[in-house]
């Protein structure tokens, strides 16, 4: 009984992050993206929570709260704070159209649905969703990062791209190292958002906008 | 044993690490050669020595290298051979180095490399897994390319180089994806495991071809030989003589390693392919000697010859091993290997009296010799006869393998194939035209270049060397004659081996000290002792026979010449006329050579010249469009250096969704 319960709200908590994915891919505007990530990072805290209570692992608690304090709620302060700072312009700027990249959000998880449930056919179906899941979780935000112009959005993919990790590593039974993992993750993380701030690019360029960069640099061709 | 010679191989290794803080002082070369050359002669003895004996198997595992794997290595009979083989020569280059290499602009530069190069080409011999064979492959095109890059000042040295380490590049290359192929999904490198293997690995055939070609580049067979007569004529001449002697000996081991022992039973083509690609080598290298007028470069096409006669030698014995004819096998095998033992004798022995010749007169080019064999008369007869060996001329020893060679070829119509049996006696007809070949072009570079009077001042002025760099030469001579005289030395080593891989012996009786009757005792055979007995009595017997017609003492008068008092050395027959008749039938197509002559008009007292291009087809058609392909395709790619961040990130995300798909679409 328990086991369909546990099952169940994992189920739920991955979805959520799945479905948080696909919410920062279609946002337009920063704050809304911003938005999306809190809620996926809450929720892939949720299913660390759920996974230490259900596997009796106590120490999945540390990446939970990890996952809820920096990346559920200071990351996209920080966020905030960052774009309010240097006046950024609030509109995601887009490669891609938003209509095929959430085509190509929908391939990816068939994708990697595809690919995980038959290699798995051996470990228990709790493992091979979730595994499924984060593979999902993991592709659609390394898409974030190459369908979207702005630094911060890429910032922004490269994060949701870690929430998927950090998922397929709680979902794992006795996955060495998690927590360490996810602390130097959300260290990573915090070093590119402090970069971002103190370097300033704003300043110096006028905009977030990496081809600037690329132009300044002499280049773009 | 073993262990023994991995110290050996590490001491050796120290040397040259050790080399090049001696240098300042007098003594490291001689220390360096001698050290080396002493080593050498210790493995090689010892691995003879062994061979007779026929001393078990023996293998080696040590726990370190790669992990979970170790480092494997063994000794059987046919590592063995070519153990003796490239050891017991090259001391005696050694003994030619001690006086010839200090006489170089900037003899140190070759001493490090130099015993890091002999331990790299043992340590291939020992190998006994694929990590440890590429490790000391590459090792070795390491070490030559620091040999050939001797002369570094020279920019013909230095592109000589390039061009070497492209096509070692290539050739490891090859032998990692052959390897890959021969081990298969399970990747267990150990060669043990590949030779357990009961039925032939599923890639077999792209095993093959990968070995035929990544062991062809480094032995020079024809379409893959370019870096080969760019590399000998570039570094110093005992350096010559050791990528002659060992380092394409070491190539033609990975050949029959690969082949006869790793990939499993033959299929009849295998053989097939190597016959008509050592036959092609065989005939197009000589060819292309006969042309020269680089006396090294002649060498070095001379030495694409041999290593196709080896392997044409080698691909015979696959062809009678995949029709089950194990006699006949072991006798083209025993040939093969009894070709390579003495090429590295007569090869070295030409490539050190080419290094004494360029010391003495400072010229290549045997159009500026001429009348050596008066100013340097032991050089002379030294070299006549690593000439003579070369040319494949009895009483000497390149004549006993050359001779086998041929006889497994008239064996050939054992086999069952109807292919085979049709190539062989074809390619066959093909070796004959070649040694052929070889006699005119060997006569062509004696002749031109001892005989008759000196075309120029240094020619004229040259000094017969002294000391060790003539007592290399008379040791590797000697040798030569030895081998050939009492071609049983020789044999049984080659025999041996061939038992070792093939497990028949030859026909009883058929290696003795006197005769050598391959077929056993109703075919032919060759008595090597009492041909020369024959040769020095009639030699002996026409010399008394003249001094009898002319009892007189010798008196030299000026030459008749026509009635001109004062005959300029240029009316003498040239070497490029002497070949001009084969150049015409043979290279005109083949090599596309043109002659361009320059005639002043009447009045004008410049002389004429007469211009011979030639191409070498391998280059304008194999290696050139090669290059140009990579060019361009390396041109294209440069403007990846310059993509935005998210353009490398489509890149890595493109790649790793195409693999994914791959992989999903392998388990559907």
């Amino acid at each position: 009984m328990f086991s369909t319960i546990a099952y169940d709200l994992s189920h739920l908590a991955g979805a959520t992050v799945l479905l948080a994915g696909f919410v920062v891919l279609y946002q337009r505007r920063l704050l809304g993206v911003f938005r999306a990530f809190a809620l996926q990072s809450l929720a892939v805290a949720a299913a660390a929570a759920w996974q230490a209570y259900s596997q009796d692992a106590p120490h999945l608690y540390v990446t939970a709260a990890i996952a809820f304090l920096l990346k559920g709620i200071a990351a996209p302060i920080a966020l905030n704070w960052i774009v309010r700072r240097l006046d950024i312009h609030r509109t995601v700027e887009t490669a891609v159209g938003i209509g095929p990249t959430m085509l190509a959000g929908v391939g990816l998880v068939v994708l990697a649905t595809l690919l995980v449930l038959p290699v798995t056919v051996s470990s228990a179906a709790l493992t091979r969703e979730t595994l499924a899941i984060a593979l999902s979780v993991v592709l659609i935000g390394f898409l974030v990062m190459i369908t979207r112009r702005n630094a911060i959005t890429q910032v922004v993919g490269f994060m949701s791209l870690e929430n998927g990790l950090v998922l397929a590593a709680v979902g794992v039974k006795g996955m060495p190292l998690v927590v360490e993992m996810s602390v130097a993750f959300s260290l990573l993380i915090a070093f590119i958002l402090f970069g971002i701030f103190f370097f300033r690019i704003r300043e110096r360029f006028d905009t977030l906008d990496l081809q600037s960069i690329e132009s300044f640099r002499g280049e773009r061709r | 044993m073993l262990t023994l010679t991995l110290l050996g191989l590490l001491l050796l290794v120290a040397l040259g690490l050790a080399a090049p803080f001696l240098r300042p002082h007098r003594l490291a070369p001689r220390l360096v050669h001698g050290l080396t050359g002493a080593m050498a002669l210790a493995l090689g003895v010892a691995a003879a020595i062994r061979l007779l004996a026929g001393g078990d198997v023996s293998e080696l595992d040590l726990p370190f290298g790669l992990p979970w794997t170790g480092v494997h290595f063994r000794l059987d009979d046919l590592s063995c051979f070519f153990m003796a083989a490239i050891n017991i020569a090259s001391p005696m280059v050694m003994v030619f180095a001690d006086g010839y290499a200090r006489r170089q602009a900037e003899p140190a530069r070759a001493l490090a490399p130099l015993p890091v190069f002999l331990a790299a080409c043992n340590l291939v011999l020992l190998a006994n897994d694929a990590f440890v064979f590429l490790l000391a492959w590459e090792l070795m095109s390491v070490a030559t390319w620091l040999l050939v890059l001797a002369n570094h000042r020279d920019a013909e040295s230095r592109n000589a180089a390039f061009v070497y380490l492209a096509m070692a590049s290539l050739s490891l290359l090859l032998l990692l994806l052959a390897f890959g192929a021969v081990a298969g999904g399970d990747g267990d490198f150990r060669f043990s495991a590949m030779r357990e293997a009961t039925e032939r690995p599923a890639l077999a055939t792209v095993a093959v071809l990968l070995a035929m070609l990544g062991c062809g580049v480094k032995a020079g067979l024809v379409p893959l030989h370019i870096w080969l007569p760019l590399a000998h004529p570039a570094a110093p001449s005992h350096v010559s003589a050791l990528l002659s002697g060992v380092m394409v000996k070491i190539a033609l081991y990975g050949l029959a390693r690969i082949l006869f022992d790793l990939v499993g039973p033959p299929v009849w083509w295998w053989g097939v392919t190597l016959v008509v690609a050592g036959a092609l080598s065989a005939l197009l290298g000589i060819l292309y000697a006969l042309m020269q007028r680089d006396l090294k470069r002649l060498l070095a096409y001379s030495t694409i010859e041999n290593v196709g006669l080896v392997v044409f030698a080698l691909g015979l014995s696959l062809s009678f091993r995949a029709n089950e004819l194990f006699d006949l096998s072991a006798l083209a095998l025993a040939a093969a290997l009894a070709h390579v033992l003495n090429h590295a004798f007569f090869k070295s022995l030409l490539f050190c009296g080419a290094g004494v010749i360029h010391e003495a007169t400072h010229e290549r080019d045997i159009e500026k010799l001429g009348g050596l064999v008066r100013r340097m008369p032991y050089t002379s007869l030294f070299m006549l006869m690593g000439a003579l060996a070369a040319a494949g001329l009895p009483p000497l020893n390149g004549f006993v393998s050359e001779w086998l060679i041929l006889q497994a070829v008239f064996a050939s119509s054992s086999l069952q194939d109807n292919l085979p049996r049709l190539i062989v006696p074809l390619t066959g007809a093909a070796l004959a035209l070649t040694a052929a070949l070889a006699a005119a072009g060997f006569v062509r570079a004696f002749g031109i270049a001892f005989l008759g009077r000196p075309r120029s001042e240094a020619a004229a002025k040259a000094v017969e060397p002294t000391g060790s760099m003539l007592t290399g030469l008379a040791l590797l001579a000697g040798s030569c004659l030895v081998l050939g005289v009492f071609p049983v030395i020789g044999l049984k080593l080659a025999e041996s081996a061939a038992h070792g891989v093939v497990g028949v012996d030859l026909p009883a009786g058929a290696i003795g000290w006197l005769f050598v009757s391959p077929l056993g005792s109703g075919g032919a055979a060759y008595a090597g002792f009492f041909v020369f007995l024959a040769i020095l009595g009639m030699a002996l017997g026409v010399r008394a026979f003249l001094g009898r017609i002319w009892p007189e003492r010798r008196r030299r008068a000026a030459a008749w010449d026509c009635g001109f008092p004062d005959p300029n050395p240029a009316t003498q027959y040239t070497a490029s006329g002497y070949s001009q008749p084969l150049r015409r039938v043979f290279a005109t197509s083949v090599f596309q050579a043109r002659e361009t002559v320059d005639m002043p008009p009447p009045g004008d007292a410049r002389p004429a010249h007469l211009e011979v291009r030639l191409v070498d087809p391998a280059w304008n058609w194999g290696a050139e469009p090669v290059r140009r392909a990579i060019e361009a395709v390396t041109l294209r790619l440069n403007a990846l250096q310059f993509l935005s961040i998210r353009r490398y990130l489509s890149l890595m995300f493109a790649a790793l969704v195409t693999l994914l798909l791959i992989v999903a679409a392998g388990q559907q």
